[in-house]
């Protein structure tokens, strides 16, 4: 019997097993402000050290504001910040901080720093750690008291997920992205689609993808319940990692290439469940409820209650009310007053470039804000150096400095009650992006164009 | 983390699927650096209003649900954020038992939800859908209906004249660790021997790049 990628990556790091248990080792431990205190606490507590510093990254991003990040207003984020400059400093972890060029979202800078390479095992204390499964990577996301248990041991006690291979047939049409490829397939299983699997995606669609491409799709599998995304490393792969800060070079280089190219499913891998989806079916998608499996096709219209399988009526009412639409409303008449690019889904220089690629030359509407938060300070300069930033601010954008943002609102860019926002980020959850505040979420095409008509628009027949 | 072994307590439902961990505990709360303060803040944005009041409308805030320690609620409780802090809001606040559906081959909790939920003594109960209809009308006929949990046995059962239980299925290596109330680093601990003895083979095995210190920055 053949071999899954998952398989791969799973059987070479398991320490040991018992009674079905596994204790698997994790070769990088990434590491934020928000989920690690209460685990560096438990370690001071039980005189406990961390066990392999060098395999262990951290940065701050979730807390900080992307504006004048020297004087962080907000005492309690400002105490949690300095509180993890002060566990690395304890504990011996390389931070990269405020002051540092490499400072950014945990799942931006990863796969940029070359600290995420394919055959190994990541984790950090986010759930969308699944980012990294787009280098062939195992990569999931875990909660505290595990964070403090890989900061002790480098180890997990896991249960062996299943697999789930979802092949994309086909080839995209213009103006459909990767983010519309996971959101339809987070709209066609639902949000708890793939719980206790690790998805496999597979096929053409994905293979003619950027890494960029393919980390937006790993990025959401949790929004399906998937434990973990992963993609088969190829020369796309490759060519993205060569020459990264903490990539293998030399003969170290060769020798990974070898392993690497090892890694893809053998051709007679089976999978526990398996599902196709043609690329070419697929037209951009836009979210009209409240978690990202009510989701709905730009040329579509909001549903109604007992219209949607799975959806019990009274959550699609709950949903609708909150979002204040009414069923039967087309997608393209829903104005919107914010919108917001960035996020670790959505803040990467491709991301950056295609929503510049639609603002050029135009001024966004008098009635929308916009914002655009690269996803690190590395991905920041590329864009000034490419002009980009000029585009934004001449279209009345506003470019900042790098963090988590508005995707949670952690910091000060926030929703206020009732606004409506066209956001390239990974929940429309109630209240994610500020209380009562309203999300949408598209690709980076679709929320530019939004931003300047004012209302969605299907990037496909717009001018 | 205390063990767990039977429990007693009221039930209180919530009618909703997909519930999230933004939902159990909103952003705000997650600057703390501390792992105690949060069940005040449960369910923030549905059981408070603007002006700080209880929301009177939200299930919990209902004197009928005053005090339950027992939340029965739909499919995929937990999904989203990996914040452990929904746990230590659903703990604090007095809850030890959840109790939810299988939708089909869908299970009930999402599972970065459910490890955090073993690692803290939360029991994460699994029934089907008509299993979980009945405790709902049950509740809503019987105020202030108890249920009994008997993890042992792996039995819930409420407690009316009529007896209504429902068995249950448990992973035996999460039952016996919240019997146990384990310490589970200390138990990988024990094994340090084994991972020493993986760290000499594994950059050579799997050929992994493992750092080297030289690598570090600055």
């Amino acid at each position: 019997m053949g071999k899954t990628l998952f398989d791969k990556i799973w059987d070479p790091h398991v320490v040991s097993e018992r009674d079905g248990q596994t204790l698997l080792y994790i070769d990088r431990h990434l590491v934020h402000e928000v989920t690690s205190p209460q685990a560096f606490e438990g370690l001071r507590l039980a005189k406990r050290k961390v066990r392999r510093p060098d395999l262990t990254f951290a940065t701050m991003d979730h807390n900080v504001p992307t504006e004048d990040r020297e004087n962080i207003r907000d005492e309690i984020s400002k105490a949690q910040i300095e509180a993890l400059s002060q566990n690395c400093r304890e504990f011996g972890i390389t931070l990269f901080d405020l002051k540092n060029e490499n400072q950014g979202i945990v799942h931006i800078i990863g796969p940029e720093l070359g600290l995420t390479l394919p055959g190994t095992t990541v984790v950090c204390g986010d759930s969308h750690t699944s980012t990294h499964g787009a280098f062939g990577t195992l990569a999931f996301g875990i909660g505290t008291s595990e964070v403090e248990h890989v900061l002790a041991t480098q180890c997990l006690v896991q249960k062996k997920p299943r697999t789930f291979k979802v092949e994309i047939t086909g080839r995209r049409s213009p103006g459909v992205t990767s983010k519309d490829l996971i959101l339809k397939l987070i709209g066609t299983i639902g949000t708890a689609g793939a719980t206790g699997h690790v998805l496999e995606y597979t096929g053409p669609a994905m293979r003619e993808l950027s890494m960029e491409g393919r980390m937006t799709v790993c990025n959401m599998s949790i929004e399906a319940g998937a434990k973990a995304g992963m993609i088969a490393p190829d020369e796309t792969t490759f060519q993205y990692i060569a020459g990264k800060k903490f990539a293998p070079k030399g003969k170290e280089w060769e020798k990974s290439l070898q392993f690497w190219r090892s890694l893809p499913s053998d051709p007679v891998a089976t999978y526990d469940r398996e599902l196709t989806i043609d690329a070419g079916q697929v037209v951009p998608q836009v979210t009209w409820g409240t978690n990202p499996g009510m989701v709905v096709d730009v040329d579509g219209v909001v549903p109604s209650p007992g219209q949607v399988p799975g959806l019990a009526r009274t959550d699609h009412e709950r949903a609708l009310e909150y979002m204040g639409l009414k069923a039967g409303t087309k997608i393209t008449e829903v104005p919107i007053d914010v919108v917001f690019i960035g996020s670790c889904t959505n803040a990467r220089i491709e991301d950056l470039r295609a929503a510049a690629g639609i603002l050029k030359g135009r001024r966004v509407s008098k009635r929308v804000k916009v914002l655009v938060v690269p996803g690190s300070q590395q991905v920041k300069r590329q864009a000034e150096a490419e002009g980009l930033h000029k585009i934004f601010l001449e279209a009345g954008a506003s470019f900042r400095e790098s963090g988590c943002s508005m995707c949670l609102g952690m910091n000060p860019d926030q929703l206020q009650p009732q606004e409506r926002c066209a956001s390239t980020s990974n929940r429309n959850f109630e209240g994610r992006q500020g209380k009562g505040g309203r999300t949408h979420l598209v690709s980076p095409e679709m929320a530019a164009a939004a931003a300047i008509e004012g209302h969605f628009v299907d990037v496909r027949r717009w001018k | 983390m205390n063990s767990f072994e039977s429990h007693r307590g009221k039930i209180a439902t919530l009618d909703r699927a997909n519930i999230d961990t933004d939902q159990i505990i909103p952003k705000q709360f997650l600057k703390s650096i501390k792992r105690t303060g949060y069940g005040e803040s449960l369910f923030f944005d549905w059981r408070y209003l603007a002006n700080g009041k209880p929301n009177p409308d939200f299930e919990l805030n209902q004197p009928r649900f005053k005090d339950a320690s027992i939340l029965v609620t739909r499919n995929n409780f937990g999904c989203g954020s990996s914040r452990e802090h929904a746990v230590w809001a659903l703990v604090q606040y007095g809850l030890s038992v959840i109790i939810a559906p299988k939708k089909g081959e869908t299970p009930a909790f999402a599972d970065i939800f459910h490890n955090n939920s073993v690692k803290n003594g939360l029991l994460n109960v699994e029934l089907n859908e008509a299993e979980v209809d009945e405790i709902f009308q049950m509740t809503g006929r019987y105020e202030g209906l108890e249920a009994t949990v008997n993890l042992e046995e792996q039995r819930v059962t409420l407690n009316l004249p009529e007896e209504i239980s429902f068995h249950f299925e448990i992973d035996r290596t999460v039952k016996e660790h919240l019997i146990r109330g384990l310490d589970e680093i200390g138990l990988t601990l024990r094994h340090e021997k084994e991972i020493d003895a993986f760290e000499k083979r594994h950059p050579s095995d799997s050929r992994t790049l493992i750092l080297r210190s030289s690598d570090m920055p600055g």
